[in-house]
């Protein structure tokens, strides 16, 4: 099978520091990196220069065997984003936001009853996102990962605010994404493993 | 899985639902449009006050201070343009759409005219009449302002898309955009002095047209160069 995204010799300088270099990965279909480090190793730049939001000082980002800066319309369509701010705009409600969304890329829009019941929203929809609590704020931005006609999923602490059953429901849908064949690269300071189908970048 | 095929929705579907959401979240806080209206209208009528009721007075300084307040009040509210989106990451993923990033700072700009340029155009023959100032120049003043406010809103985006990742870059934006706006003031308030005057004023409005249509061609790709730098 071939990969489906990999990185070779990245490097990252913040001013003068070297934030991480010669970081390789590979990811097939159907596998998670975990990208592991104390607060400050350079998780969350890691994760943005692989989506392209920065350029590394040197490396590759291969995406379908080509570099994902030669086609970065069909690299972005193949990727969707959530990190700690969730992108949804504070004073619309769940549907409004998601209604851009679905402009903004390919989305299931078919599937929006199933994914609201499924991350438990149905009672938030037309309340505006800003008086939602913040649990339920990373809820509704997992909304998007789940409509988003996207292969690859990267998180950027997904576990952040969750409770224990928000939580366990995070690992629920990663592990169902692998199995539909998507990939996932997650930033977490927390342990994840999904049987055997982890692979690891640590920094320091 | 299949793999899926890549082809986003449409580009006006894009362009158009980036530029809907804008108005309406400005339809949610008016206070956002109000602001720099209240500005404009407060500017240009305290002119008066100061300089003194003659007719004369009024109709030599109308026309400078209708665009000196127009084009404050429109720095004023190009700083909120990318802030927002920055702050709760919408900006990241606009940046992460497959939709072109220039199309979408296009009417994200557009947008901002709207919300903000739109209203001032609809405001000022008030604050002409206030200046005295006669129909025949009420006109030419909505034209030259009309254009005025366009570009300043796509010239300002340019700006905005800058300084979006820096704390209170209000200032560095006005200095960024001013020396870019001198010919749209220049140009703006001499062209309505001259109406004013009886005097020819095809060439500034062709100008400020095609000041206007330069700023639409090339505004989009150098705000979406600018936001990807300072979102790094």
């Amino acid at each position: 099978m071939t990969e489906l995204l990999s990185g070779n010799d990245l490097c990252l300088f913040r001013g003068d520091r070297c934030l991480f270099k010669s970081i390789n990965f590979a990811l097939n279909p159907g596998e998670l990196l975990l990208i592991e480090g104390p607060n400050g190793s350079g998780k969350t730049s890691l994760l943005r220069g692989i989506a392209g939001l920065l350029d590394f000082e040197h490396g590759d980002i291969m995406w379908n065997e080509q570099r994902s800066s030669f086609n970065q319309q069909g690299f972005r369509g193949d990727v969707v984003w959530l990190s700690h701010k969730i992108g949804f705009k504070a004073d619309l409600n769940l549907v409004e936001n998601l209604r851009l969304e679905a402009s903004l890329r390919e989305t299931y829009e078919d599937r929006l009853p199933a994914v609201l019941q499924r991350l438990d929203l149905l009672a938030l929809t037309e309340l505006p996102v800003r008086a939602l609590s913040a649990g339920q704020q990373r809820r509704i931005a997992l909304a998007r990962m789940l409509l988003a006609k996207a292969r690859i999923w990267m998180m950027d602490e997904p576990f952040t605010n969750l409770d224990k059953a928000g939580q366990a429901l995070v690992a629920d849908l990663l592990a169902e994404h692998l199995d539909h064949g998507g990939a996932c690269i997650v930033a977490s300071h927390q342990p994840l493993d999904i049987d055997g189908r982890t692979r690891r970048i640590s920094l320091s | 899985m299949t793999e899926p095929d890549h082809i986003s929705p449409g580009l006006a579907r894009g362009f158009c639902a980036v530029i809907r959401r804008d108005i309406v979240l400005a339809w949610k806080r008016p206070g956002d449009v109000v602001n720099p209206l209240f500005f404009f209208a407060m500017v240009s009528s305290l002119f008066p006050l100061a300089i003194g009721p003659g007719a004369d007075e009024l109709a030599l300084t109308g026309p400078g201070v209708v665009w000196v307040a127009a084009l404050l009040a429109a720095l004023l509210s190009l700083n909120s343009l990318f802030l927002s989106d920055f702050e709760d990451g919408s900006l990241d993923q606009l940046l992460l759409s497959p939709q072109p990033l220039p199309l979408l700072a296009l009417g994200k700009a557009l947008a901002h005219w709207l919300i903000s340029g739109l209203p001032l155009v609809v405001v000022s023959p008030l604050v002409a009449i206030s200046f005295q100032m006669p129909a025949q120049t009420i006109n030419v003043m909505l034209i030259t302002l009309t254009f005025g406010t366009l570009s300043l809103s796509l010239l300002g985006s340019i700006g905005a898309a800058l300084t979006v990742g820096l704390h209170r870059g209000a200032a560095l934006l006005s200095l960024l955009i001013l020396p870019l706006a001198m010919p749209i003031l220049i140009f703006g308030a001499r062209t309505v002095a001259l109406a004013a005057a009886d005097d020819a004023v095809s060439a500034g409005i062709y100008f400020l047209a095609a000041y206007c249509m330069l700023a639409l061609t090339f505004a989009p790709f150098a705000t979406a160069a600018a936001l990807r730098i300072s979102n790094e």
